[in-house]
């Protein structure tokens, strides 16, 4: 662990994250910039002294955990991953192909409009376009399932844009290996 | 039990010729297209009340003496009332709801004849269960009378079934058509899956732990199936609505499982499944066997299945076109066509089709200014008619006379149950706790036991 591959994973704010698109083949160009729906990514950790305290790995792998469970987000009745959730799906890329033995589970869900029947097919289409992506770049097929909430279990409760944008989701769950997260190498 | 009037005049009226008329029905099916929800038209009875055509003939339900009698007054009118097909009469001067119970046992023409009376019903509590019979006001005299067995237990769902059945016997006499008292509605609240009278009342907790959704009746009014969400996915149970154990059905065991419903002849059920390639429709035979894909969605979405009456094709929601549609095929996935109306660049959102059990018409839900309305389409001429305006209206599901729809509607701020006449455009309310949604309504009930 140096402080150079801990900045890589916490500063998904930068969204274009080189280190991690080298351990991927068919990687898409990175965003130019971010959009301007992208969403608010927790803020970097202060930086890390250099050395390898204990301290500093657990840091390390709570950025790593929260890069790797960070959610992305769809357009209304879509489950086409924009800019934003490709830079972030390829932060997860970086993690999953770093760290041997985790799993996640893949959730779907919609926000409340629509039909409550054809939201449960929506939310698997998001969450299996997320795996899909994953795997073409890497990750094992074994290390992620899928799984659809629809509007079952929104984000935000509210009537709105602001609540429906946060609803349109894909949440990433760790179910197995938590203690084996590592971050992206470099 | 079945309700078998001991004694009737006019009407012959049995469970063995429900069934065999069922049966020729089933054999002529492209000739006969109702009898799918066991209702019974070909038995019609009109017992030649004189009132004004093109309108509905008043009905006085007189008070009941002897156990039970208010209730059995109190629902008995109100089946009438909530059937739309009669107008029930109590004593001017007062409010709707209690003038039901307004108007004394003893037989007077003149005054029922004053309150503008064509009907009069008169009950009598016998060791048994009721003796019925019913006056013509203005031939002064009686046209019909039957005896009807109750359950012993007072006030018990069985009892109130059987009170139902009789409401709709009654109906039948009046107005040539059976009423759908004697029916359930399956519903949402709260992630648990619900029945309930058509009434309101005896509303019961049927699921177990388990977020549950897409309540569906099998056609003997007895086996149910919706789908749960467990820790692998969602899968599909059958249970009987009475109680026991839930069985889950073997192939929905993984992945995304919802949206059941069973063939008119309960032998097979559609659903939906899906998977990291797409969701897709299946059929499967509850008696064994794996499931057929009748849908190649290419990874859209195939959801909400629901049989026409003669069990030959289904209507569902896809978005194959890009956004969900109602669509309509054979059962084996042939002949797909586009149910509703479409223009070059329409993104409109129309889903969760019911087929009528009249065969001819499909209620649906399409985004009207924002906001989902309940719609009817003709099969015939393709017309299409709009059945609700006030909040958002979703889930339609027929009631087995083709007539009253119940559907999910934010109207009151939360989403409930609301029955309509689609002939009429009477609405009323009937659930009111907690919210609720995703309504299915049996078959008749009667012919179920």
């Amino acid at each position: 662990m140096n402080a150079r591959s801990l900045f890589a994973v916490s500063s998904l704010a930068v969204l274009a994250l080189g280190a991690c698109h080298k351990k991927v083949a068919p990687a898409p160009a990175p965003a130019p910039e971010p959009p301007a729906a992208a969403p608010a990514p927790p803020p970097p950790p202060p930086a890390p002294a250099p050395t390898n305290s204990g301290a500093d790995m657990a840091s390390a792998r709570d950025a790593a955990r929260a890069s790797l469970t960070a959610p992305i987000y769809f357009d209304l009745d879509s489950d086409a991953l924009s800019d934003a959730d490709r830079a972030a799906l390829d932060a997860k890329v970086g993690i999953l192909n770093a760290s041997a033995g985790v799993k996640i589970r893949v959730a779907g869900h919609t926000d409340e409009r629509g039909s409550d029947e054809y939201n449960l097919a929506l939310g698997q289409r998001r969450a299996a376009a997320a795996k899909r992506y994953l795997t073409q770049h890497g990750v094992p097929d074994a290390s992620i399932d899928i799984i659809s909430y629809g509007e079952e279990h929104p984000a935000m409760d509210g009537h709105d844009e602001g609540s429906w944008s946060k609803n349109r989701r894909d949440e990433f769950e760790i179910t197995a290996g938590a203690d084996a997260l590592k971050p992206a190498a470099q | 039990m079945i309700i078998v009037p001991e004694r009737i005049t006019r009407a012959s009226h049995g469970s063995t010729r429900a069934l065999v008329a069922f049966a020729i029905a089933l054999l002529l099916a492209p000739l006969i297209t109702r009898d799918a929800r066991g209702q019974d038209t070909t038995h019609a009875v009109r017992i030649g009340l004189t009132y004004q055509p093109g309108t509905k003939p008043g009905v006085i339900v007189l008070a009941i003496r002897g156990a039970w009698g208010d209730s059995l007054q109190a629902i008995i009118a109100r089946d009438l009332d909530y059937g739309d097909r009669v107008e029930v009469i109590g004593l001017p001067g007062t409010p709707a709801a209690s003038s039901l119970a307004g108007i004394g046992p003893g037989v007077s023409y003149p005054l029922w004849k004053s309150l503008n009376a064509a009907a009069a019903v008169q009950t009598t509590v016998t060791p048994s269960g009721l003796h019925v019979a019913v006056h013509d006001v203005t031939g002064r005299k009686i046209v019909q009378v039957a005896d009807f067995p109750l359950p012993l237990a007072g006030g018990s769902g069985e009892w109130r079934l059987a009170v139902h059945g009789i409401s709709d016997e009654i109906e039948q006499w009046i107005t040539g058509t059976r009423g759908v008292a004697q029916t359930r509605i399956l519903f949402v609240r709260g992630g648990r899956v619900y029945v309930v009278d058509t009434d309101g009342f005896g509303e019961r907790l049927v699921s177990d732990a388990g977020l549950s959704l897409s309540p569906a009746w099998a056609p003997d009014g007895l086996t149910i199936s919706y789908s749960v969400l467990g820790s692998r996915g969602w899968s599909i149970v059958t249970r009987s609505v009475a109680g026991g154990a839930g069985r889950t059905l073997p192939s929905t065991t993984s992945g995304l499982n919802t949206t059941p419903a069973f063939s008119p002849n309960g032998l097979t059920l559609a659903y939906s499944h899906g998977d990291e390639a797409g969701t897709d429709l299946m059929l499967v035979d509850l008696a064994g066997g794996g499931p057929r894909r009748i849908t190649v969605g290419h990874g859209s979405d195939n959801t909400s299945p629901e049989f026409s009456p003669d069990g030959r094709k289904i209507a569902f929601t896809s978005g194959r076109a890009g956004h969900p549609e109602v669509y309509i095929m054979d059962v084996d996935g042939s002949n797909v066509e586009l149910l509703t109306p479409f223009n070059f660049g329409d993104r409109n959102y129309r889903s969760n089709p019911d087929w009528a059990p009249d065969a001819q018409h499909v209620a649906f839900q399409s985004q009207i200014g924002g906001a989902f309305q309940i719609m009817v389409i003709s099969l015939r001429d393709r017309s299409v008619k709009q059945i609700t305006s006030e909040g958002v209206n979703e889930d339609p599901a027929w009631a087995p006379d083709a007539r009253h729809v119940v559907f999910t509607s934010s109207r009151t701020g939360v989403r409930q149950l609301f029955i309509l006449d689609s002939e009429s455009g009477r609405a009323r309310q009937l659930t009111h706790a907690g919210g609720a949604r995703l309504a299915a309504w049996s078959h008749s009930l009667g012919h179920a036991r």
